[in-house]
């Protein structure tokens, strides 16, 4: 890739599931593991929107929880502009995080009820001594504007805007550092669409006035193909499929991919029936053994059952399946 | 037409809270067939769910209605107690709600509240009841059915809990069923399953449904028809193609406009300016107004009336009126 | 809108013109403040001053002048002669600062272990909470009094009067922070993981700046309403330990205090000795802790 903002390099995340370990010891149990990330790999070049897409259990909040440093990872190398964050000293990580910034699903949750907007907007500002005081306040007034808010709103408390408001105010508050690369955790999926299309079509202008980059984690594919450029597919925590946008909705290549796409409802009317999938994602404690995919796959083989599938190169990116000729043919 | 299963007019539905009274719904009228489905359409807090729960007199106070009235096959159920509703429910309108879980007492296996409920409603022992719940689960594809009917909800994954609960919702065979989003908690690929289920087993059993979601997309799917809700108002109402392809309201044009789809090839998403207002300050006249790109000045005093077009729709516009009377 | 109109429109004020209960409890419990804060102007003696006490006006029933020395009391006289209603304001002034004070300390201790399991979690939660678990299984009356006999076998003699309300309030406050420390790191579990607080983790804000300024005053809510009836509690404790005879000292009677001296005259017929410190006791206790109910109430999203 040419200019990579992020590298993730064999990224694993383990959980502790157990009980107590006074209830193991009674119980005679042993201690449970779950696999919530299990190597996983790409890269984000800068200025590119990368969609992470999975339904739940697939593992893309724990990868953007991992990224940002709310979570360590168990194994792997995360690399902002070529700095190995995993292995850096606590001063320096500080000064990088000014650098990327996050914003959440619930708008609910994420504002402090009790701090008033401006000076949740100048949070950031103040702990990266960017600015303070009248400075601070004039800055905070701009962000607002920018997000399409009024510089008044700062003297107000959160419980007076509705959910899309917001989600503005928590976009504003995540570009006061000014970072290049911002994480998305579901953005508006606790939103309205008409609201959704708001916040959307924001977060592009922003993107293209700012030069952002963007890590955006959904389980929704329509509004992935509005926002990607490039997209990974996660299933039970392993990357199944990353492509360029356009590919991966024109010809999706692993079963997987297909599968999801074939699920999105139909709104053009056109008489395409979503295509009901057999079976549930199964229980992340105990994924099935080869690759996690075959008891949903129609195309599975004994074989798929025996070994994990290694990534294939595919036209723009890798597709985690043994079956990949197969299913290039199908996509034709 | 034939006579409505459900029949629903000028139903209002008002908070009473200590700065006034909130009115949450307000001229809502709509008729449901027999076998029909119809959608509710809505952004959060247009009222959708509580149209729902008028309906089945599951009302949280201070909640009320204060207008209006609810036929059932031409009876008035609005009226009734809450010892006759209670009859009501379960045994004509079944209910699925968007979290199985609230749905499903956890501490009773899936046998005993099937059983129970099947024997409120139906004169059947519990040998039969019992067959007759495994026979449900077993259609609503639930796996050795036989088998897995004495296990508890929480053994059950997301999806087949949604499962038990239609199962539920349909074991004294219904005129009506309510779905106040039944796929909402539901991952994608389970999402089409669920659907295509109440789908199914409605039109099997000739039961009519009426379908609460925000997700256009099940509704352009599921229904035969839709309608709009905006603010606590009936936008339009109309078969699902016609609204959804060619609609009348400038909400619902917008509403589809801001749907992202995997058909479209424009950068921006058209938007909506604003937010829907709070039922504290609905603005006079026409409550979409001040959002609004075609709005004139008399949708700014005056409360559109809904009117009747072609093809069974209705909508509430003053435009589709100035229309009409032109055309 | 200004602060007043705008605290005076608020919900919990709304909910509070809308309790009788509450009103009448809340000017009731004022009242007993307010008159024990303004003992020295109100009592018409000061029954801390010896000089001023006449022992021939010892068991003067209420209302009525006293045999020898014509002497008339509202609420009557002890055996000292000291006057029961300015007795019962001084009384209620101490029993209030102590049961302030332990309050307080039982608050702050409870808080910052709360506080502290809940950001620590793993071990440090474990250990905190074990301990809170051992303490609980305890009558808090005993702890008190254990805390009481350690106390006077620390503090040199000559120290022991003027170190005994401290002592209390120390026992007290240690009996009763597990309340507030279970609360609070219930609560603190509950908004540290929400995604206001992992925003400020995102930024790198210090912890214990995230721990003061996004989660305290977050929690407050529910450490008010146990604050209120930990109050009630509080002064109960104070008046059963100074009922023990292991409270505050005698020359500095509280309202436990008095009781106990009045039970003494209770069979030989001066009931009101110990009749009006006991109906103050109740009036203050009951109003404080029907204070915190309806707060308790109020503050619960659930019940509205």
């Amino acid at each position: 890739m040419a200019d990579p903002l992020l590298q993730i390099e064999g990224l694993w995340r383990r959980f502790d599931v157990s009980k107590p370990w006074l209830n193991r010891v009674i119980e005679r149990e042993k201690p449970q593991l779950l696999t919530a990330v299990a190597d996983v790999s790409f890269d984000i070049a800068r200025g590119e929107t990368f969609a992470l897409v999975g339904e739940s259990g697939s593992g893309k909040s724990t990868i953007a929880r991992m990224i940002v440093g709310l979570l360590g990872a168990s194994e792997g190398r995360i690399r902002f502009d070529g700095k190995d964050m995993t292995e850096m000293a606590p001063s320096d990580l500080r000064a990088l995080r000014r650098r990327f910034q996050m914003i959440f699903q619930d708008p609910f949750a994420s504002l402090n009820p009790r701090w008033r907007v401006g000076d949740i907007i100048a949070e950031p500002m103040r702990t990266f001594g960017l600015a303070t005081g009248a400075e601070a306040a004039t800055e905070v007034a701009r962000l607002l504007e920018t997000v399409g808010l009024s510089a008044r709103d700062a003297e107000k408390f959160p419980h007076e805007f509705s959910g899309g408001q917001r989600q503005r105010i928590a976009i504003a508050r995540a570009l006061s550092s000014k970072p290049e690369f911002i994480v998305c955790d579901e953005p508006t999926s606790a939103l309205d669409v008409s609201v959704q299309a708001q916040i959307l079509n924001l977060m592009r202008d922003l993107q293209d006035e700012f030069g952002l980059t963007y890590l955006f984690i959904s389980h929704d594919l329509s509004v992935v193909r509005h926002m990607a450029s490039r997209i990974g597919v996660l299933y039970l925590g392993r990357l199944v499929e990353v492509a360029d946008a356009k590919a991966l909705f024109r010809a999706p290549c692993h079963p997987y991919t297909r599968m999801l796409l074939d699920a999105v409802p139909d709104l053009a009317l056109s008489g395409r029936r979503r295509k009901p999938v057999s079976g549930e994602i199964p229980n992340p404690i105990s994924p099935p053994a080869g690759c996690a995919f075959h008891p949903r796959c129609p195309a599975m083989t004994e074989a798929c059952k025996q070994a994990i599938p290694a990534p294939r190169p595919t036209a723009t990116g890798m597709a985690a399946c043994i079956r990949l000729d197969m299913a290039e043919t199908a996509a034709r | 037409m034939t006579e409505p299963l459900l029949s629903v007019r000028d139903l209002r539905v008002e908070f009473p809270n200590r700065r006034g009274t909130l009115t949450a719904l307000d001229g809502i009228s709509f008729d449901i067939a027999p076998g029909e489905v119809l959608g509710m359409v809505g952004e959060s807090g247009a009222g959708k769910s509580l149209t729902g729960a008028a309906i089945i007199g599951l009302l949280e106070p201070p909640g009320r209605i204060a207008g209006g009235e609810i036929r059932l096959k031409g009876q008035r159920i609005d009226t009734l107690s809450p010892e006759q509703m209670r009859r009501i429910r379960g045994k004509r309108i079944g209910m699925v709600f968007q979290d199985p879980l609230t749905s499903l007492n956890p501490l009773y296996t899936v046998a005993q509240q099937l059983v129970e409920t099947i024997r409120t409603h139906m004169p059947l022992s519990e040998v039969d009841a019992r067959k007759r719940a495994i026979a449900l689960l077993d259609r609503v594809g639930i796996p050795a059915a036989a088998r897995r009917i004495d296990d508890y909800p929480h053994h059950f994954s997301g999806g087949m809990r949604q499962r038990v609960v239609i199962a539920l919702a349909l074991c004294a065979e219904p005129e009506l069923v309510i779905a106040d989003e039944p796929t909402t908690a539901l991952d994608v690929s389970v999402q089409a399953q669920i659907i295509d289920l109440i789908k199914e087993i409605c039109a099997e059993r000739g039961a009519a449904v009426m379908l609460i979601t925000h997700d256009m997309g099940v509704i352009a799917e599921t229904a035969d028809r839709v309608a709009v809700l905006y603010a606590g108002r009936l936008a339009e109402i109309g078969p699902v193609r016609d609204v959804i392809l060619d609609a009348a309201h400038p909400y619902t044009r917008g509403l589809m406009g801001s749907i992202p789809t995997l058909t479209q090839e424009s950068d921006r998403l058209v938007q909506i300016p604003g937010a829907m207002p709070r039922l504290s300050s609905i603005p006079t006249g026409c409550a979409f107004n001040p959002r609004c790109p075609e709005a004139f000045d008399r949708c700014r005093t005056e409360r559109p009336v809904p009117l009747d077009r072609p093809g069974g729709r209705q909508v509430a516009c003053w435009l589709a009126a100035k229309e009409s009377a032109h055309g | 809108m200004n602060r007043i109109a705008r605290a005076w429109d608020s919900d919990l004020a709304y909910s509070f013109r809308h309790s009788p209960v509450a009103v009448v409890a809340a000017f009731v419990a004022l009242l007993i403040i307010l008159a024990a804060a303004l003992a020295p102007l109100i009592a018409p003696h000061d029954p801390f001053n010896p000089a001023s006490l006449n022992l021939m006006d010892g068991f003067t029933p209420p209302m009525e002048p006293n045999a020898f020395t014509g002497n008339t009391y509202w609420l009557g006289t002890d055996n000292q002669g000291r006057d029961i209603f300015s007795a019962i304001l001084y009384g209620a002034r101490i029993s209030l600062f102590v049961g302030f004070s332990a309050v307080l300390f039982a608050m702050v201790l409870g808080i910052a272990v709360g506080l502290l399991a809940a950001w620590r979690g793993g071990w440090v939660d474990s250990l905190l909470m074990r301990i809170a678990d051992v303490q609980l299984s305890f009558p808090s009356i005993l702890i008190a009094l254990l805390i009481f006999g350690v106390a006077r076998g620390v503090i040199p003699p000559a120290y022991r009067e003027e170190m005994a309300i401290w002592v209390l309030i120390v026992a007290i406050g240690l009996s009763d922070w597990v309340q507030f420390a279970r609360v609070v790191r219930g609560a603190a579990m509950v908004e540290k993981a929400r995604e206001y607080v992992q925003a400020a983790r995102v930024i790198g804000v210090h912890p214990v700046r995230i721990v003061l300024t996004h989660i305290l005053p977050n929690v407050m809510g529910p450490v008010l309403v146990i604050a209120t009836i930990g109050l009630a509690l509080a002064i109960i404790a104070e008046a059963t330990l100074s009922f023990l005879g292991v409270g505050v000292p005698p020359t500095q009677p509280s309202l436990g205090t008095l009781i106990r001296i009045g039970q003494g005259f209770l069979f030989s017929g001066e009931w009101w000795i110990i009749l009006f410190p006991s109906i103050a006791l109740l009036a203050l206790a009951l109003s404080v802790n029907l204070l915190g109910d309806w707060l308790r109430d109020a503050l619960n999203p659930r019940l509205k």
